[in-house]
């Protein structure tokens, strides 16, 4: 590990262990923004990893802003900060200088597009996303479309589109977003990026921090089973349910280290020009964590037992995060539907040269 | 609670250019093999494979050449073993040898032990066999009957091994014996010995030597695995390796080796490559989910085993993930012949008749039970976890 993906972690271990209270994140819940969190987040530097110095960012890699995905998925943190880091890495791409404050990233739903288009006073949006994150608290969002035989990344200021607010299981803010005739605040084409961008790597945060929150329930599990006596002792103590505990601990092993290989697979890609790697990795990362995240949550609350089924344990916040995560941006079942598609086409004789052409 | 943690690897360039040739040994001595012999994995033996690995130097490549080795780095012996395991090559013959036996004469071997047994072993002419478990000590270890009793210039050793691979053509076993005053010693007392089991001029020196050699076939048949029985045999002082009473903690350090090598997770892979290849020429919504489902989890495996690869190589303690690889990798290789069951609408069967799949289908479903056994039990090694989680 890095030095600065140590001390991006230690960071991230500090502010949100301080700062993300149960409080804090039943008010969350309830529709109060964390500004004074977000604020604190901004300061430390925490927002803009992936984002050139150049522009005003950390310049740093995928494998050290991980950890900063990873904390704010274990930390459970009521803000769009994973989406802010993706949309930096964006604009980043694109050569447009981020603005500060929450963004987030929006995407078509599928088969559907946005318009992007140009008229005398520069691009413009037409369109609609659904489930766009934090899409009303947003100040601003980033989008990727094809326009004119380019892959664009563009900038709406949240003052230029429409938000309806909507959640998810988590209580998560996915709202509904119209463009309608949007200006954008910069546009740019960016090179080395898919058409679908924001869905790629959408599924490459949430696996990273579903990898974050599976870790949580590990920790609580660990914590609860070393703490609750039955039968005169811990139930940890029960080879049954160190058992299953180890079940749970090797699903935030594969988990962890699936979100991580994604990371490295793209900062080896801006090195070498290699996406198809990155497709390979995010896809199998979706894959693995999106499992992960079901049979880790659902350990972590039998070991729990009827405490964890209230609202004032803090396990919840952890397990309704991996239950809709896993769904978010192309459910684990969908990307492993495609990997065995793109494997099928690579064939039997050709995958493991494939699999081992990036070491 | 320990943390574990699996750090991305940087392989270096040696070990992409050893990759190809690897790649074109194989294509030169194991493009005949069917898929049936392919997908029987590391246990596939056959001793003129080995000798040719060895000409080409492709056994005990990370030791020091004075030993016959090829002082390369573990990553490019990692690079080795997964081309071998992919493609099936039948490296049970020096597997033992090359994996475990050397590095342990390596670290706790005399000189003339290493003169005697190593450079034969890196040649792929000299293979061993491992006399650790016992009819009434399998996961317990600790529990060993087998003595060694002191006599003149030697010991003699007495008790019965069990499930020992190979013991029918290696020449060689590392065995584990009770040397201490205690029966009950446990841990203490133990003492690791290399015994011959060579034919010489005709000579069988197990027959000599009161060492008794007894096939166990496994469920499908086949014979891989022995019981051996001594009795009163005698093996000189010059066969104790490393200290007297010391054998426990070598064996320890022997077995963080066979825990989270790509053996652990590529021992159905030829089922995976079939299923593949059904695929292609009829391709369902359920067989490509599944098949990419495993191919995700395959990934994801590999990844982890190479980190762990690389803290053995950094001089590291990684029990704790080595458990994990392999408890997750067993899982992984037992769950995928019953998924290929659940895809396609084939019977597992042998047969000249069958098809390539069928027949992968069938061994893979018997042979893969044994997988959460060898090198540690499912159990066991979950055990090991949650003492890391500090559960116990």
């Amino acid at each position: 590990m890095s030095d600065i993906s140590k001390m991006l972690g230690d960071t991230v271990n500090r502010l949100f262990s301080d700062r993300v209270t149960p409080e804090l994140l039943t008010a969350a819940e309830e529709g109060v923004w964390p500004g004074a969190l977000w604020k604190a987040v901004e300061e430390a530097g925490l927002t803009l990893p992936l984002v050139s110095e150049q522009r005003g960012g950390v310049g740093c890699d995928w494998l050290d802003a991980r950890v900063v995905l990873h904390g704010a998925g274990q930390y459970a943190a009521p803000i769009p900060l994973a989406e802010t880091i993706l949309a930096g890495w964006l604009l980043d791409r694109a050569g447009i200088e981020p603005p500060m404050g929450p963004m987030s990233i929006a995407c078509a739903a599928p088969g559907a597009g946005l318009h992007l288009f140009r008229d005398a006073d520069g691009w413009r949006l037409d369109g609609v996303c659904p489930r766009v994150p934090w899409g009303d608290a947003a100040a601003h969002l980033v989008v990727v479309e094809e326009a004119e035989g380019a892959v664009r990344v563009a900038l709406v200021a949240r003052g230029d589109y429409h938000a309806e607010p909507g959640l998810n299981m988590a209580r998560e803010p996915r709202d509904i977003v119209r463009f309608e005739n949007a200006p954008a605040a910069a546009c740019n084409m960016a090179a080395g990026l898919p058409a679908n961008a924001v869905t790629l790597y959408g599924a490459l945060i949430r696996s990273v921090q579903i990898g974050g929150a599976l870790e949580r329930t590990l920790q609580e599990s660990v914590k609860y089973a070393n703490d609750r006596i039955q039968f005169g002792k811990p139930i940890g103590k029960f080879q049954a349910v160190q058992q299953s505990l180890a079940q749970l601990a090797d699903e935030v092993a594969a988990c962890g280290a699936a979100g991580t290989a994604a990371c490295a697979a793209v900062d080896k890609s801006l090195h070498s020009n290699n996406s198809a790697d990155v497709w390979l990795r995010i896809a199998a990362a979706k894959a693995r964590t999106g499992e992960g995240a079901g049979r880790g949550a659902s350990i972590a609350h039998q070991t729990h037992g009827a405490f964890g089924f209230t609202y004032e344990h803090v396990l919840h916040f952890a397990t309704r995060r991996l239950w809709s995560w896993r769904a978010e941006f192309g459910t684990g079942d969908v990307w492993a539907a495609e990997l065995g598609s793109r494997v099928v086409e690579i064939g039997a004789d050709n995958l493991w040269e494939t699999m081992t052409a990036t070491d | 609670m320990q943390t574990f943690s699996f750090d991305p690897v940087e392989m270096p360039p040696a070990a992409a250019k050893l990759r190809l040739e690897v790649r074109q040994f194989l294509t030169e001595h194991n493009a005949k093999r069917s898929a049936l012999d392919r997908s029987q994995s590391w246990s596939g033996t056959d001793p003129e494979f080995s000798r040719k690995m060895g000409e080409a130097g492709l056994i005990g490549m990370v030791w020091p050449k004075k030993y016959g080795g090829h002082e390369r780095t573990s990553f490019e012996r990692y690079v080795m073993l997964e081309e071998m395991l992919v493609a099936g090559a039948p490296v049970a013959a020096h597997w033992i040898a090359d994996r475990q036996s050397g590095p342990l004469l390596l670290r706790f071997g005399t000189e003339e032990q290493r003169q005697k047994y190593l450079p034969h072993v890196a040649a792929g002419k000299m293979f061993f066999c491992i006399g650790m478990s016992e009819p009434d000590s399998g996961s317990d270890l600790a529990s060993v009957r087998s003595r060694a009793v002191k006599v003149d210039g030697g010991y003699r050793i007495t008790g019965r091994k069990i499930w020992t691979s190979g013991a029918h053509t290696a020449h060689v076993m590392l065995g584990l014996f009770r040397t201490g005053a205690n029966p009950d010693g446990r841990q203490e007392g133990l003492t690791q010995f290399l015994i011959d089991l060579r034919t010489v001029d005709g000579t069988d020196l197990k027959a000599k030597n009161n060492i008794l050699v007894r096939p166990i076939r496994s469920l499908l048949g086949e014979y891989h695995f022995n019981e051996v029985v001594f009795e009163d045999s005698f093996v000189p002082d010059s066969a104790v390796v490393g200290k007297a009473d010391n054998g426990w903690s070598q064996v320890m350090s022997e077995l963080a080796f066979e825990r989270s090598g790509p053996e652990r997770y590529l021992s159905c892979i030829q089922l995976i490559l079939e299923m593949i290849r059904e695929l292609a020429i009829n391709p369902t919504p359920a067989g490509l989910a599944a098949v990419g489902r495993l191919v995700a989890h395959l990934s994801t495996l590999r990844q982890m085993s190479v980190s762990v690869a690389a803290k053995l190589n950094a001089g590291l303690d990684p029990a704790l993930e080595g458990s994990i690889v392999k408890d997750l990798g067993a899982v992984f290789e037992q769950e995928t012949p019953t998924i290929a069951q659940a895809i396609f609408n084939v019977e597992p069967r042998t047969g000249k008749d069958a098809s390539n799949l069928e027949q992968v289908l069938a061994f893979l479903m018997q042979n893969s039970v044994s997988y959460s056994m060898r090198g540690g039990t499912r159990e066991i090694l979950r055990g090991i976890i949650a003492r890391g989680l500090g559960l116990r």
